[in-house]
């Protein structure tokens, strides 16, 4: 038994932790909300790659690093603290694994480590975060089974959300997008379902991460911002409310590696442990976004600061991710409860 | 990182479980907060120190086993998972037991140590006050130097003395030097409860087991050889017990993670009152202690390397009391009417309550959490 990443997994996430705080300060996280300047964005991207991120998890026989979810989730919690404006997490623990698996249909698995292909995920309302920046959607939920649709050739509309830096697109008619859109994807229900859990747990990294971010930017803050003649740091009410974010984060961070951890092995617990580890993440971010807020006070409540890119980036990754009701209740499953009532007995 | 179990430690496990399962008392002992259930409760922790389960860490000199961190973090789960009884030795065992380790003589722990272990010495501890509370640095009772005598004169009071009744001997912090102010001039006693000019006085808590006690020291000699560190840095050896009370010693995860087993089995048996509000709460408590555990796994793996949890045991603390009371509050609601009845989950519920007060109230922690992890300005 030994908890702790090894001396390799660090290095990796210091690397890119280094990497993300040169490339992806906010102003970088700005220039992706519309109307901003792309080339930084495209840059980081370029980076990433040179690093081997995009293919952590592509077998080295494939040109990827052959890494396993125990390693890239400690780099998808950087990507997190950064609000990497870029479908990080999707093209590299999700896609790539998953073509990979697959044998590459379609061809892309060189682009994609290589950097020139970036690979979104399309939601159950055919909702693609990051669309706008990426060339392929996997979809999952499309009625005619799973699909890589190449987004040049399908028709979309690109949408507003309110993390203006997801880049959002819509599927118009993923059936009327025809064969020339895509490539039907043969993905076996358990690869599926692997496949649904990685897209969770880098989910729950990324809440970790940007939990974090918003935690220590508030603590600076708060350090620093006087009222009634001392550090609003220094009140009870302040230091309570952020010792909360950061025990719920505390708590998080070990569930969500440990839930790397029994993907990397497939254990017996892994679906129990994904959803534990989202649940927690989640919870954590939330807490940790509303707490930042509300130590910011109004200054937090502008956009000219920064506190809102990442806010609205843990509401757009928790919006994303298969809801709390649906983890709670693969969990209860998981733990042998029976079906929840809707006729509570005990009435007199 | 390897999350798989050591198989030397799986067999450790499975060498515990056997013995705990064959050899726990068939039948839930009496509240080890009363007198007569104070007894069985002895009975019972003779019984595991004979068979060597008393206190496993320990070196085997003092009648321990000299099991890994590892291991006794499974022993204790074994033990929760079990059913065992709750340890009334607790005090002594995993808050002084641990100073001693730390900040004792030989002389001390050869003769305290392994009386500890065999429950012939039993010990209280001895820090709130009426004035001071979790405020530990307004401690007002006091040691007076007796040179001719080679010791000290304590007088003072101290209360919600856990078991204080019915324990043999009391540590505690005593101001022995009245011109410094707060946390200076503070040193750590050890007092035999029969000692002249000790008077106890049992009173009921909360849950009405009489589990308090008053603590009166009038003009009590303590020799020197019962001075725990120097004299004057009692507040740095107290600082010690307290970050074993917060964090893992008093509370490993074990405790939780059965009471969460036991709470998923209540659920499971009564699916007539398993509304999707309970069954949200019963996964969320399931999902606390989890966390717990994980967190305990990756905090005892930087402890090996090296790394004590220091500040950090108040994160435990919180999350563990917050937990225990959130486990208890919804079993009162899968009992529905039954939960009225004074027993097994709803005296443990009330006992619950304590846990955000007592080993420094959650707001105290949280006050530490903010300034020594999160480096947030002091008032």
């Amino acid at each position: 038994m030994r908890f702790a990443l090894t001396d390799d997994q660090i290095t990796l996430r210091d690397a890119v932790g280094d990497l993300l705080a040169a490339e992806c300060p906010p102003a970088v996280v700005r220039a992706a909300w519309p109307g901003g300047d792309q080339e930084p964005v495209d840059r980081l991207w370029t980076a990433l790659a040179e690093m081997g991120v995009l293919a952590a998890m592509v077998p080295e026989s494939a040109g990827g690093l052959g890494l396993t979810e125990v390693d890239l989730v400690p780099v998808l919690t950087a990507a997190g603290y950064a609000a990497v404006p870029l479908p990080l997490a999707e093209t590299a623990a999700v896609a790539g694994p998953l073509l990979a698996a697959l044998d590459d249909p379609g061809g892309h698995l060189a682009a994609l480590t290589e950097g020139r292909c970036r690979i979104a995920l399309a939601g159950p309302t055919a909702l693609v975060p990051y669309g706008q920046r990426a060339d392929l959607a996997l979809s999952t939920h499309g009625p005619d089974g799973p699909r890589l649709i190449r987004l040049a050739a399908a028709t979309t509309a690109p949408v507003p959300t309110v993390d203006g830096s997801r880049a959002a697109l819509r599927l118009v008619d993923q059936t009327a997008a025809g064969p020339s859109a895509g490539t039907r994807l043969d993905i076996g229900d358990d690869l599926l379902a692997l496949t649904a859990d990685r897209a969770t747990l880098a989910a729950a990294a990324h809440l970790v991460g940007l939990g974090r971010r918003l935690l220590d930017l508030t603590v600076a803050h708060v350090g620093t911002r006087h009222q009634f003649g001392a550090p609003i740091g220094s009140f009870q009410a302040v230091k309570h409310q952020l010792a909360d974010a950061l025990l719920g984060l505390e708590l998080a961070a070990p569930m969500v590696l440990a839930a790397a951890w029994a993907t990397a092995t497939g254990a017996a617990t892994r679906a129990a442990d994904v959803s534990a580890g989202y649940l927690l993440a989640a919870d954590a971010a939330e807490r940790a976004a509303r707490v930042a807020l509300q130590c910011h006070g109004a200054i937090g409540y502008t956009v000219e600061y920064d506190l809102h890119l990442y806010a609205k980036r843990v509401w757009a990754t928790t919006a994303a991710t298969a809801g709390t009701d649906a983890h709670l209740d693969r969990l209860g499953t998981a733990l042998g409860l029976p079906a929840a009532t809707t006729d509570p007995g005990g009435r007199p | 990182m390897d999350l798989r179990p050591d198989p030397v430690d799986e067999q450790f496990r499975a060498e515990a479980r056997d013995w705990l399962r064959t050899h726990r008392p068939a039948r839930p002992l009496p509240s080890g907060d009363t007198r007569d259930g104070f007894a069985a409760h002895l009975d019972w922790e003779r019984q595991l120190f004979d068979a060597g389960w008393a206190v496993v860490s320990w070196p085997r000199r003092y009648g321990g086993r000299e099991a890994s961190l590892w291991q006794w973090l499974i022993f204790e789960e074994e033990y929760a998972a079990a059913g065992a009884p709750q340890r009334v030795t607790q005090n002594g065992i995993f808050l002084l037991a641990p100073t001693l380790f730390e900040f004792g003589t030989d002389e001390q722990r050869d003769r305290i140590l392994p009386a500890m272990a065999a429950a012939s010495q039993l010990w209280c501890q001895g820090w709130s006050e009426p004035g001071a509370g979790s405020d530990l640095a307004a401690l007002t009772s006091r040691a007076v130097r007796d040179e001719a005598a080679g010791g000290w004169r304590l007088t003072g009071h101290k209360t919600w003395t856990t078991r204080g009744a019915f324990c043999t001997h009391l540590f505690g912090l005593f101001r022995t030097d009245p011109q410094q102010r707060r946390h200076r001039g503070l040193s750590y006693f050890l007092v035999p409860l029969d000692a002249p000019g000790v008077t106890v006085r049992g009173f009921g808590r909360f849950d009405g087991d009489e589990g308090f006690a008053d603590v009166f020291l009038d003009d009590v000699f303590v020799p020197d050889a019962d001075v725990i560190g120097e004299v004057g840095a009692g507040w740095r050896v107290a600082m010690a017990t307290t970050g074993s009370e917060r964090g893992l010693t008093l509370r490993p995860p074990g405790r939780f993670t059965a009471a969460a087993a036991r709470l998923v089995e209540l659920a499971a048996a009564r699916p007539d009152r398993l509304t999707g509000r309970l069954r949200e709460q019963v996964v969320r408590a399931w999902l606390g202690a989890r966390a717990y555990h994980l967190f305990t796994l990756a905090q005892v793996t930087r402890m090996l390397d090296g790394d004590p949890p220091g500040a950090a045991s108040s994160l435990n603390k919180i999350h563990w009391s917050e937990l225990d009371i959130a486990l208890h509050r919804t079993a009162l609601e899968l009992l529905g009417p039954d939960a009225e009845l004074d027993a097994g989950w709803t005296r443990g519920f009330q006992f619950s309550l304590a846990g955000p007060i007592y080993a420094g109230t959650n707001e105290i922690q949280r006050g530490i959490v903010a300034e020594r992890l999160l480096g947030l300005p002091r008032r």
